[in-house]
């Protein structure tokens, strides 16, 4: 039976003890006297859902670590297996999936059965690819046994998972059903259950978190394990060969600085155009508009902000960078273009439009935290607006446009597909906005798209850089929330 | 001193009739940043429009397709010559049925069945995608075999670009992809009444295919609606779960202060660090399927969830507290007044949320590129666990082909992805005008 099926049984045993338990619950409170204070605690619907929780929730949370456990003893059991035949451990790690393979294939075809199992990998081959399964070439015969075996197990294993699944499902139903007493405090356990499941809610965000931090830390130092820090950080080559595995020698170099100059370049170019013109966008709309001009203009700029970002990726390949190009022809009297079409240039441009409506909401937000008292001061002298602007407003809230533009700057390092399609891919160090360079989110892209073996430094590189990353933004972020929530309180 | 005025040097010899503030100076100051205000606003907008402008009038033309309808001969030789077919139906299956959809076309030109290389320039002239459309029309009735019946076949790509006038005339006949006698033949059926241009249903139903004419995004929009749906599906309920707990019952204290920081960060962190935490956590160390719409949904549920959540909380505390004083003296428990009186009030606020946070999520591209939705899925997925694409990778993987064909279908795919993403922001904007109730 499948694993949709067994959870919709054991919901459908919950259901029904909701209906027996909340009918005896109301039974129980339609026979008392009332005049008597023998009144029911909680509401029938409450013993109901008493039930439900005590049946359903031991039964599912069951399911889940049988089968992850069985899975785990599983995989444990066909990695000996195939160790004992193949002693090299990276021609083991292949043979174990080629083996996981097989026993899906069986499952799927009905095969498990000792009498039904093809006699050779070849025929289970066969077998799979006329029903539409397709195993790898390089199976050997040893594999069908273990995979069968597995196979075998894994259906007895579930099959002894779900009985006892049920069972406990029947069981809680019916010791709920057992103890409902007419002052038996229904609501109460329902709501402390409720009450954990919203906490357990509010940490998955914690969970996330610790997710990221631990996956990533794990596959970097997995990482340094085969290349050296040091090389990493400071090292000025980006050379990742894909040498094919166990062929040896083919060390790649993996170097960040090119990639960190090209991200900061990028991120440096994109705000150079998006704050002078999201500041400026923000203060004529704050300061200037009527409020007729800002209802039309203010969702029409924000409309940048809905754009997905692979449509800006897009526009700067297919339109703004050929146009750069061209231009670039143009002014030299066709001799030679001195802007490529995918360039630093380009991406930061294409980037500082995406930027403009962050610029300018965030810096709005900051700006109308000003006090209205030190703007009418200031008119009061008979400064003028741009005065008041200029020599009141943007000095008093540069703490905060600070914060604003620095969670701007981090977006722009975190940005991929604008620079994935626009950048280019060469890793180099120069200084001219004109040619291309690349960045640490369009190489962890690079690095895993694609088919790759997992463990090669040229995968895991990836991880070394996102945590380069994470550890860059968050710095960033957390140093900007303080600065803007330290301004805020300054008005306050 | 906020007065310019008082440095600025007395240099005008003449002495003026009024005492001189600069007022003349000042007022220009003022224009000119008044005109920078304008300015930045209007190169916002120029862009805004630039790009729209840009990928409506490269996309559009992908919306309909060339289309040959001629009649078509099931010739019995070509489809199954050893007349096996009662015995063995999978010759139906396998036959060569280009030749078919090009005998026919060049029946309908009057070519030569004898001249080779004229037939060759006609097989270039049908789309190969042919074979699937006359396959299904022979498997679902074989007594068509021998018959002869009109049939609307698929134009090549490049006849296709040369009927929607793509094609650089200029360009001498070697350097292009559409040769002067198929252009000829071009306007020969276009005068039989045999060219159509129908609206592209296969833009929307193809899958996968290094044909253009034949690929689609028909993979890409299942994938994407069961990544939104189980978007919908876990984080709409942990988001308003984890919102109640925080806005409702927290005490103030480190354990809720840290669950608060961490949402920030998550709203902070960049997309594509979500694609390696599901590429680490998902498929390496839980071995969900790569490619498959479930892991990509659980990635882009915890992107979304931040989204969520600073909505629902926003709703949640819009809602009086009279209300909350109101529950909570009939005699609810906080539960009760929870769920039964605040939390009907903030629905308009949390599906308003979550619409807008379900459109950010649509078009994430970044994340689904590193678990492997860069993939050749011809065939729908029947369950999230099966391979797929989705939208923004469809378009991002028809960006690096080259034929021009693909890239009127790159644009033609970033239209329907602003239009869905137009349509939810849409009923966004309608329930808030709809429901949202002012206090």
């Amino acid at each position: 039976m499948t694993g949709g099926w067994i959870i919709a049984i054991i919901l459908g045993i919950g259901a029904l003890a909701y209906f027996l338990a909340a009918l005896r619950a109301r039974a129980l409170a339609e026979g008392t006297d009332r005049s008597t204070g023998e009144i029911a605690h909680s509401l029938p619907t409450y013993h109901g859902w008493l039930a439900f929780i005590l049946s359903a929730i031991p039964a599912l949370i069951f399911l889940l670590v049988w089968s992850i456990a069985s899975n785990a003893l599983l995989e444990a059991r066909v990695t000996t297996d195939v160790r004992a035949e193949v002693a090299d451990p990276a021609s083991a790690s292949l043979a174990t999936g080629i083996v996981r393979n097989a026993t899906e294939a069986l499952a799927r075809l009905e095969l498990v059965d000792q009498d039904k199992r093809p006699p050779t990998y070849a025929a289970l081959r066969q077998q799979a690819s006329s029903a539409g399964i397709v195993l790898p070439e390089s199976g050997a015969d040893y594999m069908v046994e273990v995979a069968a075996r597995t196979a075998a197990d894994s259906r007895l294993y579930r099959g002894i998972g779900q009985g006892i699944a049920v069972l406990f499902a029947v069981l809680g139903a019916g010791f709920a059903y057992s103890r409902i007493r007419l002052r038996l405090r229904a609501r109460n356990h329902v709501e402390r259950v409720v009450l954990w499941g919203l906490v357990g809610a509010s940490s998955i965000a914690i969970l996330t978190t610790v997710g990221i931090i631990l996956s990533m830390l794990g596959e970097t130092i997995h990482f340094f394990s085969e290349v050296n820090p040091l090389n990493f950080f400071f090292g000025t080559v980006w050379d990742p060969r894909f040498a094919a595995a166990g062929s040896g020698g083919e060390e790649g170099q993996f170097g960040l600085i090119p990639l960190l100059a090209g991200t900061l370049y990028i991120a440096f170019v994109s705000m150079l155009f998006a704050v002078p013109v999201g500041l400026m966008a923000a203060i004529y709309m704050g300061e200037y508009a009527s409020p007729r001009v800002r209802s039309i203009v203010k969702p029409l700029l924000e409309l940048l902000a809905g754009i997905p970002t692979i449509v800006y990726g897009i526009f700067a390949v297919v339109t703004l960078g050929p146009f750069f190009r061209d231009l670039s022809l143009a002014l030299t009297g066709g001799a030679f273009a001195f802007i490529q079409a995918q360039s630093v240039f380009t991406a930061g441009i294409v980037m500082g439009v995406m930027l403009i409506p962050v610029v300018s909401s965030l810096s709005d937000d900051v700006i109308t935290a000003v006090p209205r008292a030190m703007r009418d001061g200031s008119l009061a002298l008979g400064a003028t607006r741009s005065e008041t602007i200029r020599k009141v407003i943007l000095p008093a809230a540069l703490p905060g446009i600070v914060g604003a533009l620095l969670l701007t700057a981090s977006r722009a390092i975190g940005e991929t597909m604008i620079v994935v399609l626009a950048a280019g891919v060469a890793a180099r160090l120069t200084i001219n906005p004109f040619e291309a360079m690349t960045t640490i989110t369009v190489k962890i892209v690079n690095q895993l798209t694609g088919d790759l073996e997992f463990n090669s430094p040229q995968t895991l590189v990836a991880f070394a850089l996102g945590l380069t990353l994470f550890v860059l933004t968050l710095g960033m972020n957390i140093y900007a929330l303080y600065i803007v929530r330290k301004y805020r309180e300054q008005y306050e | 001193m906020t007065d310019a005025a008082m440095d600025a040097p007395a240099a005008t010899p003449v002495p003026a009739p009024r005492r001189d503030f600069g007022l003349k100076r000042r007022h220009r100051a003022e224009a000119i940043f008044r005109f920078f205000g304008v300015a930045a606003i209007t190169i916002g907008l120029v862009f805004l429009v630039i790009l729209l402008w840009s990928v409506v009038s490269k996309g559009y033309t992908a919306f309909v397709q060339t289309s040959i309808t001629v009649p078509v001969e099931f010739t019995a030789e070509i489809i199954d010559r050893n007349g096996e077919r009662a015995t063995n139906p999978r010759v139906l299956v396998s036959a060569n049925y280009p030749v078919i959809a090009r005998n026919a076309v060049a029946r309908a030109l009057g070519v030569d069945p004898d001249d080779k290389a004229a037939m060759r320039e006609v097989g270039k002239f049908v789309s190969d995608g042919n074979r699937a459309i006359l396959r299904e029309i022979v498997t679902k009735d074989p007594s068509v075999i021998g018959t002869t019946r009109p049939v609307t076949l698929l134009a090549s790509a490049d006849i296709d670009s040369a009927n929607k006038g793509q094609i650089d005339l200029g360009v001498p006949e070697k350097n292009r992809k559409v040769s002067d006698q198929q252009l000829r033949w071009l306007d020969q059926l276009k005068d039989q009444g045999a060219i159509s241009t129908p609206f592209n249903w296969g833009l929307l139903t193809f899958g996968a295919s290094s044909r253009p004419e034949t690929s689609g995004l028909g993979v890409a929009l299942m994938g994407s609606a069961y990544m939104m749906l189980i978007v919908l599906c876990i984080a709409l309920p942990v988001g308003v779960a984890a919102s109640i707990y925080l806005e409702e019952f927290a005490k103030k204290n480190r354990f809720t202060d840290f669950i608060e920081v961490n949402i920030n960060n998550l709203a902070a962190v960049p997309s594509i660090v979500f694609g390696l935490l599901g590429l680490a956590v998902f498929i390496n160390f839980f071995g969900l399927p790569r490619s498959a719409p479930i892991v990509g949904g659980l990635v882009l549920s915890l992107m979304t969830l931040p989204t969520i959540i600073i909505a629902t909380r926003a709703a949640l505390r819009s809602v009086p507290p009279s209300i909350r004083s109101a529950a909570l003296g009939i005699g609810a428990s906080r539960m009760q007044m929870v769920f039964d009186h605040v939390l009907p009030l903030a629905t308009p606020g949390i599906l308003t949320g979550t619409i807008i946070g379900l459109a950010r999520a649509l078009g994430e591209t970044a994340p689904l590129l590193l678990i492997g939705m860069v993939a050749f899925v011809a065939d729908s997925p029947s369950s999230p666990f099966d391979p797929a694409t989705a939208l923004p990778v469809q378009i991002y993987m028809w960006t690096n082909e080259a034929e021009r064909a693909f890239v009127e279908r790159t644009s033609g795919a970033v239209i329907v992805l602003l239009v869905f993403l137009a349509l939810m922001n849409l009923l966004a904007i309608v329930l808030r005008r709809r429901f949202e109730r002012r206090w």
